[in-house]
């Protein structure tokens, strides 16, 4: 297991070290920084000077391998937008994507695991056509049209909420549930998909047989043999909802991190834009590995490393 | 042969008719998608001759005005005509979704085969480049490399694809493993056909129900891509109507004028869902499985 983890670890760092590549040269080809953020009337001394604070003088190589060095002692440099470390700027921000992230995804089981089980016992029936039809349309708009429809009849129509902010509960709602049916689909599929296969089964038949209720059958037998794909599909979705959290952070003015990529991007920053990526990708790395482990430790017929 | 299965089929009426009327809401549900789609893409295709009016057309006079027999889809906040701009907005959308599907699928298949047939080095570097792909939720990627590359229609499509092609790769290189080792591949190898004859004329043609759903599958996602990218600004840039920009233009007068940014968000879950039902009826057909579409 732990050479597992660590050959896992090693495969992230490539990951890592080509994805910053990527966006490192990106940032350096497309345009100069220094002519983006000075005013026009700078002379090329200034334009020299700014470089060299922010790093940007000397062959791209060697500023490659600068940046590089300190990415390893966790400096990804300062923010030029704002006087701070744009790591620092970036954690920051971390955290209410994360609430909402975390939200989103709790309703999304909440809402979902049950319909899908519904949905598995009575293959064809009223429930299952509901939730089918509810999936199907989840999955036929991008979270932030469901914000602002969300918004006119929940906030503006009846006001049940406020229409946008960040900091109470009730700001939470509408987010979340735009954000979370969105990746809700997904999971009532699987749900119903492996239910439909377990009830199938040859035990389920003999706990049937054996004169069991239904009901033990459903709850001891199947929903135990469903839950583990489950878990493991559940946070697999993190990246989904990383990426729409971006547009609905931007409809609700949630202060976190996909309105953060918004903003350095329009305003040229970056420093943050590298750090944001950087964040997301370990974070995601991380998750993934996670999963595996959680998956293994929870299905004892799965051992990784050979 | 046909009275035997004629006769099992009728002996069994305690199922059938529930079946019958599943597939039959099925294959409403298939032909209503397709009529959709063919309505949109029609529309899209000829939007200079059915748009009512000119979707930059100012009248400062008459903004904001609700939906009627004059705008079907009312008015926005310079007095243009919303329907006509739906119309042409979907005209973009539809045509950055169909470069990106091909470039992105044949991108992606090719990978897949050669990866999935070849194994080895290959495999390995295409694989790791998928990887990489999805190290990243794409909406993520997409801002942030549109963000630097600037948002023209080029770079959108190029940038969409960048961040779509590896779905293709994985799902087509697990085929391709799978396809491999079967008897007929073999036979051709044996009679001294190259791999590239293998790959395309054997392998392809076994893949392509599978293909076949990717691709219309596709079409809902990279739509919903380019309409988040556009709806943040880096998109389609205004005045030119696309249905994101339109979202995001209509975001001020929700609540005086829902229309401006609901009925063009309509037009997308329109056009997405009739891609999905699509993709989910080749998928029931290509499994062979009851009631196919």
């Amino acid at each position: 297991m732990p050479s597992y983890v660590l050959r896992r670890l090693g495969a992230g760092a490539i990951t890592l070290f080509v994805m910053t590549a990527i966006i490192f040269a990106l940032v350096r080809l497309v345009g100069d920084p220094a002519h983006l953020m000075l005013p026009p009337e700078a002379t090329e001394a200034d334009r020299a000077l700014f470089r060299e604070q922010l790093g940007l003088s000397g062959p791209l190589p060697l500023q490659y391998l600068d940046y590089l060095l300190a990415l390893a002692r966790g400096d990804l440099g300062q923010s030029f937008r704002f006087a701070a470390p744009a790591l620092e700027v970036v954690l920051q921000r971390l955290g209410p994507s994360l609430i909402l992230t975390g939200a989103a995804m709790a309703f999304a089981v909440v809402a979902e695991v049950p319909l899908g089980i519904l949905s598995a016992v009575r293959p064809g029936g009223i429930a299952d056509q509901a939730a089918r039809l509810f999936c199907a349309l989840g999955q036929a708009a991008p979270p932030f049209f469901f914000s602002l429809l969300f918004i006119r009849l929940f906030a503006v129509e009846w006001r049940l909420v406020p229409t946008s902010g960040y900091g109470t509960p009730a700001h939470l709602v509408l987010p979340t549930l735009a954000l979370g049916w969105y990746s809700a689909a997904g999971l009532m599929r699987l749900t119903r998909a492996n239910l439909t296969q377990v009830l199938a089964s040859e035990y389920i038949k003999m706990a049937r047989a054996k004169g069991l209720p239904e009901h033990v059958v459903l709850v001891k037998h199947a929903l135990r043999n469903v839950a583990l794909p489950l878990v493991t599909f559940a946070a697999s979705q993190f990246g989904i909802l990383l990426g729409g959290a971006v547009s609905v952070e931007a409809v609700f003015a949630v202060p976190g991190f996909g309105s953060l990529i918004v903003e350095a991007i329009s305003q040229l920053d970056y420093p943050v834009v590298q750090a944001a990526v950087v964040v997301s990708v370990v974070l995601f790395i991380l998750i993934n590995l996670g999963v595996d482990l959680i998956y293994a430790a929870l299905d004892p017929r799965i051992r990784y490393g050979r | 042969m046909a009275a035997d299965l004629a006769r099992a089929i009728t002996a069994s009426p305690a199922v059938r008719p529930r079946r019958s009327l599943r597939h039959l809401a099925r294959r409403i549900g298939f032909l209503g998608a397709v009529a959709t789609l063919v309505l949109i893409a029609g529309a899209a295709l000829l939007a200079p001759h059915v748009a009512p009016y000119d979707p930059n057309a100012i009248n400062l006079g008459h903004a904001l005005k609700a939906p009627s027999a004059v705008h079907w889809f009312g008015t926005d906040q310079l007095g243009r005509d919303v329907l006509s701009r739906v119309i042409h907005g979907g005209r973009m959308s539809l045509l950055i979704a169909l470069c990106v599907v091909t470039l992105a699928g044949i991108g992606g298949t090719l990978a897949g085969l050669v990866a999935g047939y070849r194994g080895g080095l290959v495999d390995d570097v295409v694989m790791r480049l998928a990887e990489i792909q999805y190290a990243l939720p794409p909406v993520i990627l997409a801002l942030v490399m549109v963000g630097v590359l600037g948002p023209s229609t080029v770079n959108i499509i190029l940038v969409i694809t960048l961040a779509n092609w590896a779905r293709f790769a994985r799902v087509i290189r697990a085929e391709a493993i799978s396809l491999r080792h079967r008897d007929f591949v073999l036979l051709a190898r044996l009679s001294g056909a190259s791999s590239w004859r293998i790959v395309l004329t054997h392998i392809l043609p076994n893949v392509k129900p599978t293909l076949l759903v990717l691709l219309t599958l596709d079409i809902g996602l990279i739509i919903i891509l380019e309409a988040t990218l556009s709806f943040l600004g880096l998109g389609i840039q205004p005045p030119d109507p696309s249905w994101g920009t339109m979202i995001a233009e209509g975001r001020a007068y929700l609540e005086r004028a829902w229309w401006t940014s609901l009925l063009p968000g309509a037009a997308l879950l329109a056009t997405v869902l009739a891609a999905n039902i699509l993709a989910d009826g080749f998928g029931r057909r290509g499994a062979g499985g009851p009631g196919g579409a």
